[in-house]
């Protein structure tokens, strides 16, 4: 490795492996009123909390490297584990820098921890995104549009600067660029995976959502063109896309594991908020109208929002393995994630109908042992080696 | 139960979902329009309106367990694919299908025309019907209902869900069942409703009686069928709320408690408020838990999921689609968990409550996730002491009988040390 990817790859693992949000707080520190809003997987507009004056910062949970030592008094065992690692989060102060935390209509689960919030933060600004499951402009703008400007109105009440016509453009403006990077990044990733182990795309992407959005694009500019330098050798792995781990995230092992086992992912659903568009929001025009038509037209397929045309549904895992030129696919979801789990049968009918070679398993946020995943992604890898896709 | 110790009510529910399903059976042959639909948001008054005639996933699952059906179903769907992890509901439902498609009573169910997914309080039900479309390539129509995250249906919220009534689903219910669309007629279901609403209410009101003439859970399971499903809007419906009123009434009158698995429950030592839906695969086990200790159920959060008409809302036919819209939004599963809190320390006070008991189905998110900090905050605020006990709703491997009894008289034990201390 280069020492200047090094250097990236070092500065992700730090921000990203950082619970105390070390790079938030001080820029917080930096200038008296500023203040941050942490939001929930899968998407919030960050663009509504930059131009509302505040910085956005991505919880995502606690991984494997937070013990929970209280989060677990509030939920069930049969509840994925992402909510008792946020609560741990909170519960141990280390969110305490935020000022206001967002809820994305995610699933049950986090619909009610913005009750939890509310009950445990009475005074702290807590916000549910409803986002539309319908999408017809003329059905559902008005109403999306709406819950866009009432937060922008809300959050620069916290912040003391509210939205303006110029904060707008400019946060719109910030997060093409850094939408941009994460679809260059995947695209290294997709044409030449040696170069782009999905190991430091991972971290880097974690790093993006608890950082300013500028710091995050200037790394990702070093990092993709540190990806050029020197030759690497190939490697005979087969190439899959890693689905359905969309909202709690695996831990860094199980990801190394995979790629370890023979395989490299050249598409995945990790922190999926970040490229949800995959267009820019056009900076032309109503920025509010604009965000909100981005959603209801532009948002790729997941399991958190319905897919209204079951034959694209039916043929969304075919589509993405075409894109990504993959051999496989590797259904990842957490434990007891509905979306995910109730959306498998479905996706994975779809696949096998069109003889694309797939496997399953679960995760949690935490899982500490990987042999059964390195055994299992071995075995998926050599079948597909000796007998090839499509058999 | 046998028929002799079975309350009039319950004889003439029975008879009506019979009816209904013999009537659903024969849909294909008399071209009646069948719609698949939701409890929690359902809009029959309006399908109705068109002639169609709903279908409740939710109630066949929970019938078939109450059967005995529903292992082999959940089997059916776990050996196609589906997790261990994910509702037994749409395990149990899915595993019908691909067994014949049978309904509970014994007679098959018809493909749907539609389905309706109507958005309320439970992301799962998005799920379920993406699957459903699988299996029956139907159309599918979707009313997004925003969750009522601040306590309140805000006015863009009710515009948002009406606008969608009036521009996506009535003109896909026209193109169906090829019929115009008929707002006198909705307005008719509408009123029908209201009346029966009111039924409900006072039924469950009884409640507050000490002795309570109904158990409000259990027993309210019940009374809540026909509101939640087929027959809200019906003259059938309207016939069977006034029995039952009648009937709860005249065992108010006598001072006498409701009819149980131990049989009648005159005698009442714990007077319980339960949040959460009850175990199906051993409901009458379950109730037996309950009713052998004398303890009564006085109000119950599960009993609201198809509508929360005691906190005073009622369709109104003046306003035909915006109440059908103010009626989705308010359905308990569509409640924020302060909400939540709110309803259960009211019904605690409201009903003179010994104790709040939190039912944990392994299932369902939508109910369960969050209820530990509901316990707390419920205890806090009431000082009624609370406990948590959990199984699931279909799936007979999460119901451990022992388990819960040895909770359930601890818990008994524990309020009895209270009024203990109380009265020393």
């Amino acid at each position: 490795m280069s020492s200047r990817r090094a250097l990236v790859v070092d500065w992700a693992r730090a921000a990203a492996e950082d619970f105390e949000f070390t790079v938030a707080r001080e820029w917080i520190g930096e200038v008296p009123g500023r203040r941050a809003a942490g939001y929930l997987p899968v998407y919030a507009p960050r663009e509504v909390i930059r131009a509302a004056g505040l910085l956005p910062v991505g919880v995502h949970g606690g991984g494997d490297r937070i013990e929970i030592i209280r989060g677990d008094a509030f939920y069930q065992s049969y509840i994925c584990h992402l909510p008792r690692s946020v609560v741990e989060l909170a519960q141990s102060g280390r969110l305490s820098f935020l000022s206001a935390m967002l809820f994305p209509s995610t699933c049950d689960v986090i619909r009610n921890l913005s009750g939890v919030w509310k009950l445990l933060y009475p005074s702290l600004y807590v916000r549910y995104l409803d986002l539309p499951q319908v999408f017809e402009p003329r059905l559902a703008l008005e109403f999306w549009s709406g819950e866009i400007r009432s937060l922008a109105f809300e959050l620069g009440e916290i912040s003391g600067r509210p939205a303006t016509d110029g904060t707008w453009r400019e946060a719109i403006e910030l997060q093409n660029r850094a939408r941009a990077r994460v679809r260059a990044l995947y695209r290294r990733r997709r044409e030449s995976p040696e170069r782009v182990p999905t190991e430091e795309l991972y971290l880097l992407l974690k790093a993006g959502e608890v950082v300013p959005t500028e710091t995050f694009i200037d790394q990702a500019d070093r990092y993709l063109a540190a990806t050029e330098e020197g030759s690497v050798p190939t490697r005979d792995r087969v190439r899959v896309i890693v689905v359905g781990a969309f909202c709690e995230q695996p831990p860094l092992g199980l990801v190394k594991t995979i790629e370890r086992a023979g395989c490299s992912i050249v598409d995945d659903d990790f922190l999926l908020g970040n490229r949800l568009f995959g267009e820019d929001v056009p900076t032309d025009g109503d920025p509010v109208t604009a965000l909100a038509r981005a959603f209801l037209e532009n948002a790729r397929a997941t399991s958190t929002i319905y897919e209204p045309d079951p034959d694209a549904k039916r043929d969304l895992m075919r589509r993405r393995v075409e894109a990504a030129g993959a051999d496989g696919v590797v259904f990842a979801a957490a434990s007891f994630c509905d979306p995910a789990l109730l959306d498998r049968p479905m996706l994975r009918a779809g696949a096998e109908a069109a003889g694309i070679p797939c496997i399953a398993f679960q995760f949690a946020e935490n899982t500490g042992q990987f042999q059964q995943f390195r055994e299992q992604a071995g075995t998926f890898a050599d079948s597909i080696k000796l007998w090839g896709a499509g058999q | 139960m046998s028929a002799e110790t079975k309350d009039r009510s319950m004889i003439l529910q029975k008879e009506m979902i019979a009816a209904h399903y013999r009537r659903l059976e024969e849909a294909p042959d008399s071209g009646e329009p069948v719609v698949y639909t939701f409890v929690p948001g359902n809009l029959t008054e309006l399908i109705r309106s068109f002639d169609a005639l709903p279908v409740l996933p939710e109630i066949n699952a929970l019938q078939s367990a109450m059967r005995g059906k529903s292992q082999s179903y959940i089997a059916a769907a776990e050996r196609s694919g589906h997790s261990e992890d994910v509702c037994s509901y749409v395990k149990c439902d899915v595993g019908m299908l691909r067994s014949g498609n049978v309904s509970p009573t014994g007679t098959r169910l018809p493909k749907p025309d539609l389905l309706l997914l109507s958005y309320t309080g439970c992301f799962t039900f998005m799920k379920w019907f993406e699957l459903l479309r699988e299996e029956y390539r139907c159309p599918t129509v979707f009313l997004h209902v925003p969750y009522q995250a601040d306590g309140r249906e805000t006015p863009e919220q009710r515009a948002y869900v009406t606008k969608q009534i009036r521009e996506n689903l009535i003109p896909e219910l026209e193109r169906i069942t090829g019929k115009r669309y008929d707002e006198d007629r909705l307005r008719e279901n509408l009123a029908r409703s209201a009346a029966a609403e009111d039924d409900l209410v006072a039924v469950l009101q009884s409640a507050r009686r000490t002795p309570s003439p109904i158990d409000a859970y259990f027993g309210a399971v019940y009374y809540v069928g026909p509101i939640f499903s087929a027959f809200r809007g019906t003259e059938e419906g309207g016939r069977y709320y006034a029995a039952l009123r009648e009937e709860v009434e005249e065992r108010a009158s006598r001072g006498a408690g409701p009819l149980t698995p131990s049989g009648p429950l005159d005698s009442q030592k714990y007077r319980l408020v339960v949040e959460g839906p009850p175990n199906w695969t051993h409901f009458r086990d379950f109730w037996r838990m309950f009713s052998d200790e004398g303890a009564v159920v006085v109000a119950s959060t599960y009993t609201k999921v198809g509508g929360t008409y005691d906190s005073g809302f009622r369709h109104d036919p003046r306003d035909p689609l915006g109440s059908l819209a103010d009626y989705c939004s308010g359905c308990y599963t569509n409640l924020s968990l302060p909400s939540r809190v709110e309803m259960l320390a009211r019904y605690v006070e409201e009903y003179a409550a010994d104790g709040f008991l939190i039912h944990s189905v392994k299932s369902c998110n939508s109910f369960s996730a969050g209820q530990l900090p509901i316990l707390r905050e419920v205890e806090r605020r009431t000082g009624v002491p609370g406990a948590f006990i959990e199984s699931d709703l279909v799936d007979a491997r999460y119901f451990s009988p022992a388990n819960l009894k040895t909770r359930l008289e601890s818990y008994f034990q524990m309020i009895d040390a209270r009024r203990a201390g109380a009265g020393a």
